[in-house]
């Protein structure tokens, strides 16, 4: 059923949770306070790879005010030779992300944790714990992982049948690549590197733990996910998940990166311990140096066509930075760099590459920008040769309804080509560029393109009439963007009454069935299905109650503009029934009305973005700044558009930053330099223009209102859109992120002798 | 675990004497926007903190009889900018000073603190140095006067003797047809520590430079009065070949590092282009038609 | 540790608290005086997201001792509203949207207070300058500075 009234479906309505956030009033998770509570600290490795010979933690649980210590012995250990999956994580990874044991694996990798009277005391006893460690030789970056005689993360780590630092591949293939290439009338074939990016969210990872005498252990945080929390934590505490409640706070930013934990489970057993509700709450240097960024990358990409444009073979070669333990998003640039496109041969590999680095988290698309930054970049430089327009060329390839998909899909109704479509009557891309405004400074424009899987998966919803005649729905993932407002409005438009009398809450792990993640674009998706779905139930209960108040059959009811009213002169003729009357009677009617669903969702049709860009360079102080920007999506059915274009805005500007600015950057000793936002530069207000988003609504057939993820396909092609618009500026071509000053200026210079 | 104390000072004298009398465990609070950095890193912990903005002559700015300008050395960007007087002469030194951090930030952070910090990439000290400011010294042995340019000893570290504390600047009169600027090279638009930082401070008659003086940042220990810049630029119409030469000079002056923000060559490379940007904006403060 | 006992003036009501010689202001909201609409984003200024008005003056709170607060005039995020009564730049990030995970909007919205006390008609090119100083990771400050553009139109029709 799509929706076709909208009273409130595509209006921007005041988001529930609104004036709580203005006011400094929103709980979120480091504003939590309990009677009686201590405060954890974690000390870290001072090593970037060190074994661990032995610690002593006796000096430190003498200091006065200590009340409790833990080390990776307090954690469930799993061996590593069996997986242990939970999601996409394996616990035997996150059990020695959060706690390193034989060996330390980055600088700032937990040794141990101290539950202490204030944050002063647990910082002091964390001096006192004596480590003994055997420093190891350590690598960074990919090429240094890799080469002969690298250092060894982990010796059961293998790779055709050799200790290695591949932990993992992953092949996509269709057709023949090397046949594909024979008929190509022009290869290009160029390596990338990007840099792992920090999600930066602004709200560093906060938790505070209660565990009680009947062994009963609530947590309050924040997250992508409370069940995540929930199951993570018994994962690796050894709790059982049904004496754990997870409690999601507010969430402060988590563009995937808080879909895994770190403190929980040590506040857990500090808690245990000690027998007080223990808070930890880490500093912006910690959430840096320990929490996961996205991978690095090393592509390879080889790109095959004919003269007319036609592609005909693309290979794609993908080494990516795990950090120190497996699990880097290969799937990513393996399944979406070329996606967009119809190329009947396809070769896309993917290698998992463990360096001493914190272990990587989600970020927004986890892995396709990277990929398509080299997939976009190469498609450029081939429009370029052949002399096509670029987006011309992107219509003539695109994939459609029916095709295979690299990573095994059959596509369904898939919007693409509407994407490019809308480029390229875009204003922007019309507008003329003067690329020599002034001396010293060159313009030049670019474009790109992306794709992501996008996801339904598991979501429960629960609403429930009030006794006065009001809404309260109930869903299970948290909202870290707006997705309460989308909720507000479906329920409102299909019960027909005011927005302003749903309210919409995010349930804890106690009080609301099992939820997946809030990440991959899948919450307005799944969630708006089962709040549908409850919904109709509830409506279908409303009936039935007017009927019953009629003595007529309920299917002789219906439900409009908030009323149950005879379905037609047959029925009867009666005064209609509100939802406050109809509220006032339910207990004699049968009871209070209320319903849930839960489902795995499904339909969640791929989502296409497309982005025109203009930059302005500096060249004799090598500066590129981004001057306008165009965003095509298709976002299916926008519930609350203010909050779509925001995803849009949001996703566009981290690209910017990822493009220009940010980056990690390591010292000898394997030491992380700029653990700050004042060295990691992520843009600020003054670095961006406005982002115009453009959104095509053409509706997901799939879904109730017709969603269609939004999140994470914004950030795919900007990588590739503002490295295309500088080569358009200065004729060059940049392959290694980000453009920072220095190096392009050495590469202007390079080019100059 | 130490125990710090705060002493508001309400006088120079009292501040100098628990300054003093703390022999290195004081550290002097005005804008606080890198000591509570400092001791929130752990890397210092004081036993005193003494807070200079109780004291008048530290957060004073006063017109001089001759033309030039006391300015106490805790006064703050944000103070700075609202002193109309100041600002007409002195764009130079305003715009450096107001560069530092965000407008949070200037609404603490001191012209003093910015210099007595130390650091090589602070913002307004070029434009300080440029300017010909003098700093006034104070210590249990009396008062002295020193060129800005010779305050810093090295990143971290100054040249005030035990028991010293910075006053405030005194700025020489401006003559008529002078012009001061300042500008540094960052890779984002604000909030970044400049990658190459440089002042300049022109006086012209005539169409042609008579005086001159360059300041530039981040690209050596200290922040360097660049004489040879100079030199290149008095006399001259700032034509082509002289604002060449100049460039070459601060070029040369450089002996940077390569670090997170910047690596030699380009930081080399920006001392030139930066020089003569500033030195145009510094010209057409002056009357440079 | 010998705490020092703090007079001042927090949104405009007197507050007298106890704090470390060396403890922040921000700790000092957070903490004893229960006021967390301020926040922790980095503890060392760069973020914005603890920005409060020292006396009138933007600063960021972590980068303040609270015993620097005597006698002083503070105001947080928690004083914007009057009672049940938005301040219009609040009731405008509301209509546009400009927040999306909501962490760093106490700080921006006391940042665009202290800009339209001091311009009431700035330019986009000003107010982005102003706000360089609070990071906003979800929105890319497109209806964060649209919504204070708004607000300064808004407020200049009313005055």
């Amino acid at each position: 059923m799509n929706v076709i009234a909208n009273k409130w479906i595509g209006q921007r309505t005041i988001r529930p949770d609104g004036a709580d956030k203005v006011t400094g009033r929103a709980c979120y998770a480091a504003d939590n306070t309990m009677p009686g509570m201590i405060w954890g600290k974690v000390l870290r490795s001072p090593h970037a790879h060190a074994l661990i010979r032995s610690i002593d933690t006796s000096k430190a649980e003498k200091l006065p005010g200590v009340k409790a210590v833990v080390t990776a012995k307090d954690l469930v250990e799993f061996p590593v030779d069996k997986p242990v999956p939970l999601g996409i994580q394996d616990m035997r990874w996150m059990s020695r992300n959060i706690m390193a044991r034989e060996k330390a694996l980055f600088h700032g990798h937990p040794i141990a944790a101290v539950a202490a009277i204030n944050e002063e005391v647990a910082a002091e006893a964390c001096k006192l714990i004596e480590v003994d460690y055997e420093v190891l030789p350590h690598a960074i970056e990919i090429e240094d992982a890799i080469k002969p005689h690298a250092p060894i993360l982990h010796d059961f780590v293998r790779f055709e049948g050799k200790p290695s630092n591949i932990a993992g591949t992953m092949v996509n293939k269709v057709g023949d690549v090397e046949a594909g290439f024979a008929e190509a009338d022009i290869v290009i074939e160029r390596t990338f590197t990007t840099r792992p990016v920090h999600q930066g969210y602004i709200e560093p990872q906060a938790c505070t733990v209660s565990c009680t005498a009947d062994g009963k252990v609530t947590i309050w945080s924040s997250s992508q996910g409370q069940f995540m929390v929930r199951a993570m934590t018994s994962f690796l505490t050894g709790i059982t998940q049904s004496n754990i409640r997870a409690i999601p706070a507010e969430i402060g930013g988590g563009f995937g990166a808080k879909t895994i934990i770190y403190l929980e489970p040590l506040a857990t057993v500090l808690a245990k311990k000690s027998g007080r509700p223990v808070k930890m709450v880490m500093t912006r240097e910690e959430v840096m140096r320990a929490t996961g960024p996205t991978s690095g990358s090393r592509s390879t990409v080889k790109i095959g066509a004919k003269k007319d444009g036609t592609l005909v073979a693309a290979q794609g070669t993908f080494y990516l930075q795990a950090g120190a333990l497996p699990g880097s998003p290969l799937r990513g640039p393996v399944g979406c760099s070329f996606s967009p496109y119809y190329i009947p041969n396809i070769l896309s590999t993917g290698y998992d590459v463990v360096s001493n680095r914190s272990k990587v988290a989600a970020y927004r698309a986890p892995g396709a920008p990277l990929g398509a930054f080299a997939a976009e970049c190469v498609i450029d430089e081939i429009c370029e040769k052949l002399g096509l327009d670029p987006l011309e060329f992107r219509l003539k390839n695109s994939s459609k309804e029916g095709q295979k998909a690299v990573y095994g899909a059959t596509f369904g109704k898939i919007t693409f080509e509407e994407t490019v479509e809308a480029a390229l009557k875009h204003p922007h891309y019309k507008a003329p560029l003067d690329k020599n405004p002034r001396p010293g400074v060159k313009r030049g424009r670019g474009v790109a393109s992306g794709f992501w899987f996008n996801a339904g998966g598991e979501s429960s919803a629960q609403v429930n009439i009030t006794e006065d005649g009001n809404v309260a729905v109930t869903t299970g993932h948290p909202d870290v963007g707006g997705s309460r407002a989308s909720i507000a409005n479906v329920t409102a438009e299909l019960l027909g009454i005011d927005h302003s009398r749903i309210s919409v809450l995010i349930g804890d792990t106690a009080s609301i069935g099992f939820s997946n993640l809030t990440g991959g674009s899948r919450v307005t998706f799944a969630s708006a299905i089962v709040v549908t779905q409850s919904t109709e139930k509830v409506i279908g209960q409303l009936k039935e109650r007017a009927a019953r108040i009629w003595k007529i059959d309920p299917d002789a009811v219906t439900w409009e503009n908030g009323e149950a009213r005879p379905a037609g002169p047959n029925a009867g003729k009666f005064p209609p029934l509100s939802l406050e009357d109809l509220a006032a009677k339910a207990n004699e009617m049968g009871g209070p009305i209320g319903a849930g669903t839960q489902l795995n969702t499904t339909g969640a049709d791929p989502g296409f973005a497309t982005h025109i860009v203009d930059v302005e360079v500096d060249v004799d102080l090598a500066i590129v700044r981004v001057l306008r920007y165009s965003a095509v999506q298709d976002v299916g059915r926008a519930l609350h558009p203010s909050y779509v274009e925001g995803q849009i805005q949001g996703g566009v500007v981290q690209g910017i930053g990822w493009a220009l600015s940010e980056e990690y950057l390591f010292d000898k000793q394997g030491k992380l330099e700029n653990a700050g936002f004042l060295d990691y530069r992520m843009p600020v207000c003054s670095d961006v223009p406005m982002i115009e988003p453009v959104m095509l609504e053409i509706p997901n057939p799939k879904h109730p209102q017709g969603v269609r993820g939004v999140g994470e396909a914004p950030i795919v092609p900007v990588l590739a859109a503002i490295t295309n618009a500088v080569h358009d500026a200065l004729g060059k071509r940049f392959c290694d992120l980000p453009l920072s000053p220095p190096r392009v200026s050495a590469a202007l210079d390079a080019a100059a002798e | 675990m130490t125990e710090t104390r705060y002493l508001a000072a309400q006088t120079l004298d009292e501040a100098i004497g628990a300054y003093a009398a703390a022999a290195g465990a004081a550290r002097i609070l005005a804008g606080g926007t890198d000591l509570l950095v400092q001791m929130r890193s752990g890397v210092l912990r004081p036993g005193l903190i003494i807070d200079v903005k109780k004291i008048e002559e530290m957060t004073a700015i006063v017109p001089k009889a001759d033309g030039g300008y006391w300015v106490g050395a805790a006064v703050s960007g944000a103070v700075l900018a609202e002193h109309k007087g100041f600002a007409a002469t002195w764009p130079g030194v305003l715009e450096a000073t107001n560069l530092i951090g965000s407008k949070q930030v200037q609404g603490r952070a001191s012209i003093g603190g910015n210099l007595c910090n130390a650091s090589p990439a602070a913002d307004s000290v070029p434009a300080l140095v440029a300017a010909g400011a003098v700093a006034s010294i104070q210590g249990p042995h009396g008062r002295r006067e020193l060129a800005v340019e010779h305050l810093p000893a090295g990143p971290g570290r100054t040249h005030l003797k035990p028991g010293e504390v910075l006053v405030g600047f005194t700025f020489p009169a401006h003559p008529k047809g002078s012009g001061d600027a300042y500008l540094r090279m960052i890779p984002r638009t604000e909030m970044d520590i400049a990658v190459v930082g440089l002042g300049v401070n022109l006086t012209l008659a005539g169409g042609k430079v008579t005086a001159a003086r360059v300041g530039l940042g981040a690209v050596a220990p200290t922040v360097l009065l660049v004489e040879d810049a100079a030199k290149a630029l008095i006399g001259s119409s700032l034509d082509e070949r002289a604002l060449d030469a100049a460039a070459a000079a601060c070029r040369a002056a450089c002996k940077p590092i390569n670090d997170k923000r910047g690596t030699i060559e380009y930081r080399t490379k920006v001392a030139g282009v930066l020089l003569k940007r500033t030195a145009l904006i510094a010209a057409e403060r002056a009357g440079r038609k | 540790m010998a705490k020092v006992h703090v007079t001042t003036t927090i949104n405009g009501e007197p507050e007298e608290f106890l704090c470390e010689p060396h403890q922040s202001m921000l700790d000092a909201l957070r903490g004893p005086l229960g006021l967390t609409g301020s926040k922790e984003g980095c503890g060392t200024g760069d973020c914005g997201a603890c920005s409060i008005t020292l006396d009138g003056r933007l600063v960021c709170s972590c980068l303040m001792l609270a015993v620097e607060a005597e006698g002083k005039k503070i105001g947080t995020i928690e004083g914007l509203a009057q009672g049940d009564h938005l301040h219009p730049l609040q009731q405008k990030f509301l209509e546009w949207g400009a927040l999306q995970c909501g962490i760093c909007t106490p700080g921006v919205l006391v940042a665009a207070k202290a800009l339209l006390e001091k311009n009431p008609d700035p330019t986009e090119t000003e107010v982005r300058f102003w706000l360089a100083g609070n990071l906003c990771r979800c929105t890319g400050y497109d209806k964060i500075v649209r919504a204070v553009l708004e607000t300064a139109a808004d407020m200049r029709r009313a005055a």
